[in-house]
């Protein structure tokens, strides 16, 4: 067994980030693509991953994965992020895919290590996320005994995984790495895990590149049937109350750009979704912010009383539609997925397209325009008079608490104004979520990365690490809960000590506040155990957390303060920075449509029903 | 609710029972039968499926079974363009004195006595559910001691194969 390229070259720095890019010749050429090399599973392991281009790899080595981690070592075109904990392996992964596009991946030891990568993957699934784990497996022969650190971890994520594979042979390591790459990135996009054995790891075997794939049953749809397009234009060009429904799907196909197109051409309204925040301007004039629970009046109420939903890379998910069948009850459906299982799961489509959103786009594009031609499109001036009118009602907004605390939707969105779109934002789970969702302006794709259908409190610290890997270049803000923040803060010292200098924003409301929220309306104001005591006890104390992970720790508490605290941590680059914004606990996330209800319930605050009685549209 | 027969073919790996039967089950679907083996081509296996759904969740079922990455292509099976079979092995109570109308039971049903002993029978019948139903009622009386059903397998009728197309 030879190792065919020596290396000498270590990883890049602590001060560069994914800093991927080779200095030096190689020592020897690569043999002509195709030439099987012997070489360990191993080193088939690594050279396959080099060969898809995977640039970084957030991972923890342990027993069944170190032969992978030796080879590792020489690899001059994959940099390994050594993170504190699987989980926060995982969401980096994740972070850095979404904010690149591309696939993330992660890599872990067998038993504990691979089942602390459930919950990511879980996540990767929900939100179809392009993912590849990767985890060591106890030797062939001992599988099956509960020998050391086994877990069945390929039958433990087949639910939560697009696909998985364990590899018996290490001859197969080259096509199964292949295909895991593609499986993850193509048709609808997903977490894929490759469980391989430590003695297949550290067998003899060949590797070339590039290997046949073999997935005879995979075949995604992605160009969409001409019919439903015509169909689908002939209802967008004839219909009076349309809706533009976009999901995250129109952000996997990068069709920002002919979504906006075919917005314009259309003059029709826009709803983007949890999952696709930036994937339209919020600053177009067609844009009626995010729909759902706590989405705003006029995108709830444009979907409730609209003639004809256009869904382009969504899912109806519940918390959009509300109770299903007071769902825009009067509208038409066209639905458009690259995954075919989702029309009709929810809501049953009128017009099914089956395709990339890109290419259906296009074409819908070019169909309204011969539509339009032929039979010119309904006007929809009344129908803007109605929706502007809730916009104009019922803007976005907030009230001061009246206890003098500080406002957390204030300190958000003078993050959004004074870092400015061009920066990118994660988020855990719960009130400061929804409240980065609806007063960030977010004006580009791929600038807004949050854990959408599972809703994983303390993704949003490892996922603001992933995606500074992926953007070096670029300002990453992790809009946190103080909640969230307690789960995965640990990986602020893997972003300290690799060279992943985010700026992790705190709000601090001493407590679990969504869950607070709903005790509040929904539970008699008894408040069982959503107490961080973080206020109470100033435990942790977190700017001395923060400089203990190797960051910049400030704190803020008025609104006097809240500005220049940003400007600081934007000018602190050598470290990751932790602002500590202690915020009133009474504030609560408005709109509101109540779990169970329909979207025609929807509060815009506390007691006021905008839908209620509501006949002024009827045609 | 109806039943419906799917023709499920499947990469021959595996796990890829798991798959199927854990799909089924986290999308609340419920499987009334299932049957597996291989094929003509030992790359291929090919399962029967029966379910209980109506038209639409039976259309979630098909669409969400060739997600699955293994899942080659799924065929409906119309029962009246297929021929629809399932084995059973029964073990009945069959002394002397019942022995001779056990046997004419067996007889009319054209089914098989595979074992014999003094005091039981075990008797193999292949079937359509229907058929397979009304042996049983007709022998009960007698005593069934052990009992043991495949899940159903079929194929439709005429000369064309399911794996010659190639679309799903």
């Amino acid at each position: 067994m030879t190792s065919a390229t020596s290396r000498s070259e270590t990883n890049a720095g602590p001060t560069a980030p994914a800093s991927s890019s080779q200095s030096g010749a190689r020592p020897k050429p690569a043999p002509p693509a195709g030439t099987p090399v012997r070489v360990t599973g191993a080193q088939s392991l690594v050279r396959s991953l080099e060969a898809v281009g995977v640039e970084v790899v957030f991972g923890i080595p342990g027993g069944t994965i170190l032969p992978a981690y030796d080879p590792l070592l020489d690899s001059t075109k994959v940099r390994h992020v050594l993170v504190r904990h699987e989980q926060g392996a995982g969401h980096a992964a994740t972070g850095y895919a979404q904010a690149t596009g591309k696939v993330g991946v992660c890599m872990a030891t067998s038993g504990p290590g691979a089942t602390n990568l459930v919950t990511p993957l879980a996540d990767a699934n929900m939100d179809s996320v392009p993912v590849v784990a990767i985890t060591g497996q106890q030797t062939r022969a001992l599988i099956g005994t509960d020998a050391f650190q086994e877990a069945d971890i390929c039958g433990i994520t087949m639910p939560i995984t697009k696909h998985n594979f364990l590899v018996t042979d290490p001859v197969d390591i080259p096509r199964v790495i292949a295909e895991a790459f593609h499986l993850a990135s193509t048709g609808r996009p997903g977490p894929v895990l490759v469980d391989i054995p430590k003695d297949v790891l550290q067998e003899a075997t060949s590797f070339s590149w590039p290997p046949e794939l073999h997935l005879p049953g995979y075949r995604p749809t992605l160009r969409p049937h001409g019919k439903q397009v015509r169909e689908a234009a002939r209802l967008i060009t004839q219909a009076r109350r349309p809706v533009l429904y976009v999901g995250g799907g129109v952000l996997k196909a990068q069709a920002s750009e002919q979504l906006r197109e075919l917005a314009e051409l259309t003059g029709i309204p826009v709803v983007t979704t949890l999952m696709a925040r930036g994937a339209f301007p919020d600053s177009h004039r067609q844009h009626l912010g995010m729909p759902g629970m706590h989405g705003s009046v006029a995108a709830v109420a444009a979907m409730q009383r609209a003639d004809l939903l256009v869904a382009l890379g969504a899912r109806f998910d519940d918390r959009v539609t509300g109770q299903l069948s007071s769902f825009a009850p009067d509208a038409a459906v066209v639905h458009a997925d690259i995954d075919p299982a989702e029309i009709s799961k929810n809501r049953k489509a009128d017009v099914p397209i089956v395709g990339d959103c890109a290419e259906i786009i296009g074409e819908l594009i070019a169909a309204v325009k011969a539509e339009t031609e032929r039979d010119g499109k309904a006007d929809l001036t009344p129908w803007w008079t109605q929706v502007d009118s809730w916009r104009e009602t019922f803007p976005a907004g907030y009230e001061w608490p009246a206890d003098g605390t500080l406002s957390p939707q204030y300190v958000i969105e003078r993050i959004g104004e004074i870092v400015g779109p061009d920066a990118i934002y994660a988020a855990g789970v719960g009130q400061h979520q929804m409240w980065a969702a609806q007063f960030i302006k977010y004006e580009n794709p791929r600038t807004w990365i949050n854990s959408g259908g599972l809703g994983t409190m303390g993704f949003a610290v490892p996922a603001a690490m992933g995606a500074q890997f992926g953007a070096p270049g670029k300002q990453v803000w992790a809009i946190d809960g103080d909640g969230c923040f307690q789960m995965t803060n640990q990986e602020l010292a893997t972003c300290a000590i690799e060279g992943a200098p985010i700026k992790v924003a705190v709000i601090n409301n001493g407590n679990l506040g969504m869950v607070r929220q709903w005790q509040n309306l929904f539970y008699a104001e008894r408040y069982s155990n959503t107490d961080l005591g973080t206020h109470k006890h100033r435990i942790p104390d977190f700017t001395l957390l923060a400089e203990a992970l190797g960051c910049a720790g400030l704190r803020c508490e008025t609104k006097e303060e809240v500005d220049d605290v940003i400007r600081r941590a934007m000018e602190i680059n050598d470290r990751p920075v932790v602002i500590d914004f202690v915020v009133g606990k009474d504030a609560q996330v408005w709109p509101m449509v109540a779990a169970g209800t329909g979207n025609d319930e929807i509060m815009a605050a506390r007691g006021i029903r905008p839908l209620f009685d509501d006949d002024e549209v009827s045609q | 609710m109806s039943n419906h027969t799917l023709s499920v073919l499947v990469e021959n790996v595996p796990g890829v029972l798991a798959r199927v039967s854990g799909l089924f089950s986290r999308r609340g679907f419920n499987i009334e039968s299932l049957a597996v083996g291989p094929t003509e081509n030992p790359e291929v296996s090919r399962m029967t499926i029966v379910v209980a759904v109506e038209e639409l969740p039976l259309e979630q079922v098909t669409k969400q079974l060739n997600k699955l990455v293994n899942v080659i292509k799924i065929v409906e099976l119309d029962p009246a363009s297929s021929v629809q079979r399932e084995l059973l092995l029964v073990k009945v109570r069959a002394d002397a004195t019942v022995r001779s109308q056990v046997l004419e039971t067996v007889q009319l049903f054209r089914a098989k006595v595979v074992d014999v002993s003094p005091e039981a029978l075990t008797i193999e019948a292949t079937g359509t559910s229907d058929k397979i139903g009304a042996l049983l009622r007709m022998l009960e009386p007698y005593g069934v001691r052990e009992l043991v059903q495949s899940g159903m397998v079929a194929v439709g009728r005429g000369a064309r194969s399911i794996t010659a197309t190639s679309t799903r």
